[in-house]
């Protein structure tokens, strides 16, 4: 697998005035590691998981949750806040540890992931844990289910936005296309899709499985503000998505593009495909632990 | 754009004036809005052929067009319902139903989100459109999708008491109705009670027991009955699930036989409801289930249709007879 190529990375992404503090940034890479080693804490109890789908996601997850979006810790159904969703349902076992540090679910929840009675299972259920916005599973509902949001926030008079990460293999969903439509027609300029764009999926690289390039100009064409950024850059995607949430006057819907690598973070996974479901035993998560604890992204 | 139907168009006074049928579903959603309801509603380029082109016109702020793109518009009306507004979103019940079936199961149902499905053009009202567009399963899906409540309202009186029941009805609902042209059983509305059935008649011949659009025939066909000497009652059982099982329960008490009339498959539908009491129950009672025998309706206009599947007045007494006659002499 090859690197993506970064260097279409959008201006907004580079605009200094909202730029996060060294701090903040080293904070924000803290929290993407310990989504990363919560992921595989988790998923040792279940014996089998999504590593490498949380492991592409793991700064998106961090910027969104520990800077952009606005949240009140403990409280996960106040109705002013941001809202945020996922198509890559499977991406949960990096999301939970999260909302569990965020005090939106019991941290002794995640001892008992998946287990006989849990709420917190493979994929999200809105209606069992706490600080999931919308249930997901099936791929290709959540954009939908985010155009809704937004278009009810604009009619009850809400300032929030409503965040929808999908994967690049998503994109083979026609409903997303439905999505696409109606979000621009209806102008829902409070509404930002991120895609996951890391390049695979359970049967191989999206490009073979079935083409889905030229993503960004598909989106374009669609009527969309799209963005391209380097997922993995916290820095650079804080800076994208703190500067959309200041754009008051947009009329359009967003579509962030984050570059991103399946399985960043863990060399084998990174450079193997046959990731996107798995099980490491004891000594390879002993290896991949120590991976992501020397990192530097 | 949005340029309204001239009302000198063919399509407007076909929709429109010749079946104010249609002006339920508006009207009821208006009454809702008017109390001050975050009442929202959706179609799918229907919103002539459901009536909703009315609400449209008076709260286009909250009237939500979503073309030809209805999995999208289920799971954006489960969206809504989660920030807190309350969606009513409609097309044709084969649309709704059999397209939509996992959106309405994920987003709507397994999600618990107050969604109303409103599934028009049910059965094989649409007559002669063909195959496509009937939709003789649609019972039969949403009844066994979990936390979603099915209704088939017989008129437009039962519709609009239905939609006022939903307002605070926690639970997503399948609404199922016809084409705006129902003959009237409820002249005055009358508060409606969801799984409470409405029990017309009492008899101990046979019971009928009809939903929707088999209502208004079922009721005149036990009514015909009784005229010819048949102790015959008959059961508006306009919710489907959860059903009264103990209107059921009742009427296998009274009588050796039940009926069931609905403009369905006979499989998985009221039929397939009201055996599965019968026989939790182990009730010695004979059930007969009348509708569409598992097959694809012919194409005809509707009152051909309703004629040749024995689903109109006549119809319905032959059946109901013959099945009286039938165990009579057994």
């Amino acid at each position: 697998m090859t690197r993506p190529d970064f260097s279409a990375a959008s201006a907004r992404s580079n605009d200094e005035r909202f730029r996060p503090t060294e701090d903040e940034i080293a904070y924000l890479k803290d929290r993407a590691k310990f989504c990363r080693l919560e992921t595989i804490r988790l998923i040792e109890i279940a014996k089998v998981g999504h590593y490498t789908s949380v492991f592409s996601a793991a700064e998106l997850f961090s910027a969104l949750y520990y800077d952009v979006m606005n949240l009140r810790r403990g409280e996960p159904k106040w109705e002013d806040r941001d809202r945020f969703m996922m198509g890559k349902g499977h991406a949960a076992v990096g999301l939970f540890p999260i909302l569990a540090d965020l005090g939106f679910i019991d941290p002794g929840l995640l001892d008992g992931y998946t287990r006989l009675g849990s709420p917190l299972g493979d994929h999200p259920d809105m209606t069992k844990v706490p600080g999931i916005d919308f249930s997901s599973g099936s791929i290709g509902h959540a954009l939908s289910a985010g155009c809704g949001m937004a278009l009810a926030a604009r009619m009850l008079g809400k300032d929030f936005f409503t965040f929808v990460m999908i994967g690049d293999g998503e994109l083979q969903e026609g409903q997303v296309w439905e999505a696409a439509l109606f979000g621009a027609h209806n102008g829902l300029g409070h509404l930002v899709g991120i895609i996951d764009r890391n390049g695979y999926q359970l049967d191989g690289a999206v490009d073979d499985v079935v083409g889905v390039e030229p993503i960004e100009e598909k989106w374009r064409a669609f009527g969309w503000e799209t963005h391209v950024v380097d997922g993995h850059d916290v820095a650079a995607v804080t800076t994208l998505l703190r500067a959309l949430k200041a754009d008051t006057e947009r009329t359009k819907p967003v579509m962030m593009i984050a570059q991103t690598v399946k399985g960043k973070g863990v060399s084998y996974m990174e450079t193997e495909p046959g990731w996107h479901l798995g099980y490491l035993d004891p000594s390879d998560a002993a290896r991949a632990i120590a991976e992501i604890e020397a990192m530097e992204i | 754009m949005n340029k309204p139907l001239s009302d000198k168009s063919w399509q407007y006074r076909q929709l429109n004036a010749v079946t104010p049928g249609l002006d339920a579903l508006s009207d009821a959603l208006l009454e809702l809005v008017a109390a001050g309801e975050p009442i929202v509603a959706g179609t799918a380029d229907l919103q002539y052929s459901n009536g909703l082109s009315k609400f449209h016109q008076l709260h286009p702020e909250r009237f939500v067009q979503f073309g030809i793109s209805e999995q999208n518009m289920v799971s954006a009306a489960a969206g809504m319902a989660a920030v807190g507004m309350k969606p009513y979103v409609a097309t044709f019940a084969s649309f709704l139903a059999l397209l939509c079936c996992e959106q309405i199961r994920m987003d709507v149902a397994y999600s618990k989100l107050p969604v109303r499905l409103i599934g028009h053009h049910a059965g094989i009202s649409l007559g002669f459109y063909g195959t496509s567009h009937h939709a003789t399963e649609d019972l039969a899906i949403a009844r066994s999708i979990a936390n979603l409540t099915v209704v088939a309202p017989a008129d437009a009186n039962q519709l609009m008491e239905v939609i006022k029941a939903s307002n605070d009805y926690p639970d997503p609902i399948y609404i199922r109705i016809q084409r705006g042209r129902d003959p009237v059983v409820y002249p005055h509305r009358l508060p409606f009670t969801f799984g409470k059935a409405i029990e017309h008649l009492e008899g101990t011949d046979l019971t009928i027991i009809a939903t929707g659009s088999t209502v208004h025939p079922g009721l005149e066909a036990a009514k015909a009955l009784q005229a010819e000497g048949y102790s015959v009652g008959f059961i508006d059982m306009a919710t489907v699930k959860p059903i009264d099982r103990n209107a059921i329960l009742n009427a296998a008490g009274r009588c050796r036989r039940i009926l069931t009339v609905e403009e369905h498959n006979v499989l998985g539908g009221l039929g397939g409801a009201v055996a599965e009491v019968l026989s939790d129950e182990g009730m010695p009672v004979r059930l007969k289930r009348h509708g569409i025998y598992d097959e694809y309706s012919l194409i005809a206009p509707p009152t051909h249709l309703y004629a040749h599947y024995k689903l109109d007045t006549a119809g319905i007494r032959s059946v109901a007879a013959a099945f009286i006659e039938e165990y009579r002499t057994t």
